[in-house]
């Protein structure tokens, strides 16, 4: 079923990324980890759906935020992030999804693992657990290309200095700020040892991000002791141009 | 880098489309494989959409759980290649 969902705030986020508000009227609540399709439908008909994560937290007035990165061959990505304005309307379908979520009542310890924007649906666990109060033991593994792409980062620093049982970690990928501990590079066993909860202390993981990101971050998970069961996914990247 | 192209998505994908018949939430859902009698959560499934059409594999043996195709005012779906679907009544 599609909603349309009317625009009413737009951030930008770093260079190529932009945050998108919505109100959508008889929106149903969703629970962070949850996404939505957009349908965007040209004036002769032709009409394109992608998949966004749902950035913000469950929200009374129905309001539903979004953070679309801009791919430079995007067919609907450059639209959404350069050229969408307030009081602009959109279709909506969802929310979509009851396994890649987190929920409030989950008292259990977290492991967040991002690639990217991948950041997205886990930072929207972040805003569940501040907003619903919940004093559940959160840890952030991020990773990414380099300190100017980082998604939230005033945010996610405000929410982890009042509260120490939200730890963050950044893994540039391939540039560091200066006097950074780590070299740039990729995700590795040894950060998974010193950085994420250990597999004894049983947390929920969710990892998201590109294909190749999640299988490898998922593959490390795994090797340190982690059950399959335990450890959610969820993998994005380019899709069909057609549906 | 290894060889792996990686052209795959996974289940989480699939919901939106998959929620226009289905009445619950299908990615919480378990599914068995009919060829090697793995059973996953639907969400772990990996999912190809480049075709016309979304397909849907084991991730244990890359066997097809599902196909889904939109034609004209119809909609195509096989599930041959699960010997079963179980879903949670109680979630949302």
């Amino acid at each position: 079923m599609w909603r349309v969902g009317k625009v009413v705030a737009l951030r930008d986020e770093t260079s190529s990324a932009r945050t998108i508000a919505f109100k959508v009227p008889d929106w149903p609540g969703h629970l962070a980890g949850q996404h939505v399709d957009m349908r965007l439908t040209a004036p002769d008909g032709y009409s394109a759906v992608r998949s966004y994560s749902i950035a913000s937290a469950p929200d009374p007035e129905s309001r539903v935020e979004i953070t679309v990165e801009r791919l430079p061959d995007g067919e609907v990505s450059p639209y959404l992030t350069q050229e969408l304005a307030v009081d602009d309307q959109l279709e909506l379908r969802g929310p979509i999804g009851g396994w890649f979520v987190w929920r409030t009542q989950q008292t259990e310890h977290v492991q967040l693992i991002a690639g990217g924007s991948g950041i997205v649906p886990l930072m929207a666990m972040i805003r569940s657990r501040a907003s619903a109060g919940s004093t559940a033991p959160f840890r952030l593994l991020y990773s990414v290309r380099e300190p100017g792409a980082v998604l939230y980062r005033d945010e996610l620093q405000a929410i982890s200095d009042c509260d120490h049982s939200v730890n963050l970690t950044y893994a540039y990928t391939r540039a560091a700020p200066k006097d950074w501990p780590r070299p740039p590079g990729r995700i590795d066993a040894a950060l998974i040892a010193t950085k994420t909860w250990p597999s004894y202390l049983v947390p929920t993981c969710y990892v998201c991000g590109p294909t190749p990101f999640v299988e490898s971050a998922a593959s490390l998970l795994s090797e340190s002791g982690h059950s399959s069961e335990r450890i959610r996914t969820e993998r994005f990247g380019p899709t069909g141009d057609q549906r | 880098m290894n060889s792996h192209t990686y052209d795959y998505l996974d289940g989480n994908a699939a919901a939106g489309e998959l929620s226009k018949i289905f009445a619950m939430d299908v990615t919480a859902a378990i599914g068995q494989c009919a060829h090697c009698g793995a059973t996953k959560r639907f969400a772990e499934a990996h999912l190809y959409m480049q075709g016309p059409g979304v397909v849907a594999r084991c991730a244990a043996c890359e066997n097809v759980l599902l196909r889904f195709v939109n034609a004209r005012q119809r909609v195509f779906l096989d599930v041959r290649g699960m010997t079963y679907l179980s879903l949670d009544t109680s979630q949302l």
